[in-house]
């Protein structure tokens, strides 16, 4: 689509936005291809005792946690981790998000209303709070993270739709649609969703980051992928009691955390600078 | 009087909204495949002792029974017994209240009181260098993970440099309680070591949690400055020669710090979740620390209590909010 | 007419006002807009000069020149503008913030609903204007942060408070205790505009820029304002620069009138001249565009010159019937016509044509 690549364009001549890109892409590969990276892929998942608690050296490039592990290879692999939660939650509210706020934008009567009740339920708490009560009742695991986070997140998608396709329903264009006729479930797919977009893609990209901030807490928390999966908040939990001495195990998870939010934060900013700069920022902190 | 008919209308709205909740989780809960009370009675338990803890507990009833219980339980003021402390939630959390409220207020603080005059700053220069500098805090500011930002910290000031403390709300006794508020009781008391001391150990975890307040407040200073800018009150003024410094603190901060208002309830909402994981970090004992630590016991009870705990605190907050906008903008004008 | 201004005590007839070859470009992503291309108008002591043009002549862009307000991305290239015998866009800023600004030079707006702030009361945005712009006002006086919140000076207080009582009155709005408490939303957009107008002239300015004041009113208000305007006005022998599109406005309340187009000023008359014998092209098509009764509505074919590649020479060129080849090269100079009429054009319509 011309559009895509107007937007393309526009955006990588943001500086800002172009670092973010590329973080992210960063991240994808290292994800992808972790096995080859990975100075000590073996050492990911043993128990190497000899090796416990070392300094970054040449060997290991981050140095070792309390297993012995290399804490490298171990966020290489964390960050396969820390991609499937994110896509995995972030995509599973969208799913569940977009069509709600479509119909009850559309409805707008008691259905509407109703729909929006209910997203408001789950915003009652903030989505840690939720999340863990989820998690800490399903028990700890990666599959109860991406529940607890999809099901904690699909109100913001469905409250912006609903909000935005509330709007677009004066719109004129909207309104000439209905008059001639065209069937309702065409206007809502055709004509209304395209116009969304926007803001949906920039905070996907912004709640992608939120995601694993608060995937990462979880972990932190203890609710997230048990031991010893590198998922990089249990990493940095599981540090603290060699602090200060071990600072590096303590530093490296929590580094790679900062990037990748900051990766998804900037590139949301930049979408939102090109999306549409007039887009309102309601929820400027999510 | 339209505020007293928004106030009816958020508070009627409360209640079935917190039931929401309460349904939501209960439910959840209630569909894991693996059996809590199993997990309760212990590894060496038999089954007939198993179902004797289940009838005990009320769980073998049917789920939408077992709600309503549940809700009954709630509407009589009890949000159920901690099964570590063994002691009502309620008891617990109300013990623990005032620690967090602290915390969060000195964050609050700092985060409005830096973050305003920085949005501004940003605003004013708007593409050039500060501009482009706040940006990148602020960004910086809402990518970190707050434990690990606490830990950084910890090591840094209090392992390393040792100008903080590590943790905890005071060393030694705590001030006669008053307040329940250590600086206020500190303060009360007169005894200014003592307020020093907790104000130092106030200090790390309050600025922890205030980072992505910080940012927060910092960006939506900024967007509303920048568009109040745009309009005409401050064409004329800046036509009629009104010193600009003062058009801009005394008049467009005013305009714009009215719509952002709302954005305190948001505010609320991102320290309460930072509560949870810094209190933790910081052994600062306040509810945020307590659910963690339910967590870890698998105090089923003490989460779900401090989950609609929560949900009470923050709807208040929120309603509160909302009177605030009410009330400093009467007519959407501003 | 008390003025303390020293240097610029002008008698009547006398120019006040006098830009001279003024050259603005604006830096856009687009390219650079030339907006203003050597522009020279006069105005004199005590009269009401109507600046008449469409929509992007650079009117509004002149108003803000002559007050120092110009956006970041203007460029004044060449030019200036003298008045009281300084030249105001060699002043530094904070003496055009302080002295000449809301002082010598006031200001009315457009928009009376949007121009007051919807948050503080008539009384206290009132008060704010006499407390940096009242006559009594020293120089310099309270700038600084501590002067910035202070309370009202106590030394003019009450002469102040007088001179706003006695302008409300002039302007035909209810006395101050009945004004001053009220919130701008209060007041209907023409009793808005009445305010405006006192307080363009609480500080007692030598000029008064009107940058369209009754577009946005309803019309049978206009009138109403426009009168108020011309007699005060003219009671105390101040000038005014009234801007406009709007032709029968400008009838109404203007004694000169210099035509715009593009960036350029292409004529200069009188205003009874002006509409009974215009001879710029662009002038008799604005003229002969005004709907008649028992005659054809004619149009002036094509577009507003674009400012960014604008057409060299006279910018009314491509629209002009009469067009020859130096028109398309070089802007045609003044030619007086008698009578203070002028005009630049190379080849200006001079059949008298009765209105």
């Amino acid at each position: 689509m011309r559009a895509a690549r107007d937007i393309a364009a526009k955006l990588l001549r943001d500086p800002s936005a172009t670092l973010g890109l590329l973080i992210i892409l960063l991240l994808v590969a290292v994800a992808t291809f972790a096995p080859l990276i990975a100075t000590h892929p073996e050492a990911v998942w043993d128990m190497n005792p000899r090796h416990r608690l070392l300094p970054p050296s040449e060997t290991y490039l981050f140095g070792t946690d309390r297993m012995g592990a290399d804490i490298f290879s171990r966020i290489l692999f964390g960050a396969r981790i820390t991609l499937t939660i994110a896509i995995l939650a972030v995509g599973a509210a969208l799913m569940i998000g977009v069509p709600i706020g479509l119909i009850s934008g559309w409805r707008g009567n008691w259905l509407g209303e109703t729909l929006m009740r209910v997203s408001d339920i789950f915003l009652a708490v903030p989505q840690i709070v939720l999340a863990i009560a989820i998690s800490q009742t399903l028990g700890p695991s990666i599959e109860n993270v991406i529940l607890a986070l999809s099901v904690t997140y699909w109100p913001w998608f469905a409250r912006l739709v609903h909000a935005e396709v509330r709007s677009l329903k004066n719109e004129t264009f909207i309104e000439a649609a209905i008059a001639l006729g065209v069937p309702t479930w065409r206007i809502v797919l055709l004509h209304v969703l395209p116009n969304v977009m926007s803001p949906i893609i920039v905070r996907t990209s912004i709640g992608m980051g939120f995601t694993i901030l608060t995937a990462s807490a979880l972990g932190f928390l203890g609710l997230g992928a048990p031991p010893p999966a590198p998922e990089w908040g249990r990493m940095i939990s599981e540090s603290r009691e060699f602090l200060p001495e071990a600072w590096w195990s303590a530093l490296a998870p929590g580094l790679a955390i900062f990037l990748v939010v900051m990766g998804f934060n900037l590139l949301g900013d930049g979408l939102r600078d090109v999306l549409d700069p007039r887009i309102r920022r309601g929820n400027a902190g999510r | 009087m339209r505020i007293a008919a928004l106030i009816l209308l958020r508070i009627a709205w409360l209640a079935p909204t917190l039931a929401g909740l309460v349904a939501v989780v209960f439910f959840v809960s209630r569909v894991i495949p693996s059996d809590p009370v199993a997990l309760l009675a212990g590894e060496t338990a038999s089954r007939a002792q198993i179902e004797l803890l289940r009838q005990k507990l009320g769980l073998d009833r049917p789920l939408p029974l077992q709600l309503l219980d549940y809700y009954r339980q709630l509407v009589g003021g009890d949000l159920g017994t901690s099964l570590f402390t063994t002691r009502p939630v309620w008891d617990d959390l109300s013990a623990r209240l005032p620690a967090t409220i602290e915390l969060t207020i000195a964050a609050m603080v700092v985060a409005v009181a830096l973050g305003i005059p920085l949005g501004v700053v940003a605003a004013l220069h708007r593409n050039r260098a500060a501009d482009h500098a706040l940006r990148v805090v602020t960004v910086a500011g809402l990518a970190v993970a707050s434990f690990w930002l606490a830990l950084m910290l910890q090591l840094f000031f209090a392992m390393d440099l040792r100008w903080l403390p590590l943790q905890a709300r005071i060393t030694g006794f705590p001030p006669p309680p008053i307040t329940g508020f250590y600086v206020a009781d500190a303060l009360l008391e007169g005894n200014f070591k003592r307020l020093g001391n907790v104000l130092a150990h106030l200090t790390l975890p309050a600025v922890t949690l205030a980072v992505p307040a910080l940012a927060t407040v910092v960006r939506f200073t900024r967007a509303g400055v920048l568009e109040t800018l745009q309009r005409p009150f401050v064409a004329y003024q800046r036509a009629m020669g009104i010193p600009a410094g003062l058009i801009v603190w005394k008049y467009v901060l005013r305009n714009s710090l009215v719509s952002t208002v709302t954005q305190i309830g948001l505010l609320f909402g991102i320290l309460l979740a930072g509560a949870v994981v810094i209190e933790t970090v910081f052994q600062w004992p306040g509810i945020g620390a307590y659910a963690f630590e339910a967590i870890l016991h698998s105090d089923y009870a003490a989460v779900m209590g401090f989950t609609v705990y929560a949900g009470v605190v923050f709807g208040i907050a929120n309603l509160i909010v909302d009177i605030l906008h009410a009330i400093l903008d009467p007519r959407g004008a501003a | 007419m008390s003025s303390t201004h020293g240097s610029d005590v002008a008698t009547p007839g006398d120019n006040l006002l006098e830009v001279d070859s003024l050259f603005v470009s604006f830096i856009t992503g687009a390219g650079v807009a030339k907006v203003l291309d050597g522009v020279n108008l006069t105005i004199r002591a005590g009269e009401i000069l109507g600046l008449v043009g469409e929509s992007g002549c650079g009117k509004t862009t002149l108003a803000n020149a002559i007050l120092g307000i110009l956006a970041a991305n203007a460029r004044h290239e060449m030019g200036s503008i003298r008045f009281g015998g300084e030249d105001l866009l060699a002043m530094p800023r904070s003496r055009m913030e302080d002295e000449v600004r809301g002082r010598r030079i006031t200001f009315i707006p457009q928009d009376p609903y949007g121009s007051f702030n919807p948050l503080f009361t008539v009384g206290a945005q009132t008060l704010e204007v006499m407390k940096w712009k009242s006559p009594q006002r020293a120089p310099g006086e309270g700038r600084g942060i501590a002067g910035f919140f202070s309370r009202y000076p106590r030394a003019r207080r009450r002469t102040d408070a007088e001179a706003i009582g006695q302008m409300l009155r002039a302007v035909q709005l209810p006395a101050s205790a009945a004004v001053a408490g009220k919130l701008p939303h209060e007041f209907s957009g023409g009793q808005r505009q009445r305010l405006m107008i006192a307080l363009a002239l609480l500080p007692q300015p030598r000029l008064v820029i009107a940058d369209e004041p009754t577009t946005a009113l309803d019309v049978t208000i206009q009138a109403q304002i426009l009168k108020l305007l011309k007699q005060l006005a003219k009671r105390r022998g101040i000038s005014v620069l009234f801007t406009t599109h709007d032709l029968g406005t400008a009838y109404e309340i203007c004694e000169r009138i210099t035509v715009m187009y593009a960036g350029q000023e292409v004529e200069t008359a009188p205003v009874d001249d002006f509409f009974r014998r215009p001879h710029h092209p662009y002038t008799v098509r604005l003229l002969d565009s005004l709907p008649r009764p028992g005659r054809q509505l004619r149009e002036v074919g094509g577009e507003i010159a674009r400012l960014i590649d604008a057409p060299a020479g006279c910018r009314f060129h491509p629209r002009c019937a009469r067009a020859t080849d130096i028109c398309r090269r070089q802007r045609p100079p003044v030619t007086s016509l008698g009578g203070g009429h002028e005009v630049r054009c190379y080849h200006p319509i001079v059949e008298a044509a009765s209105r």
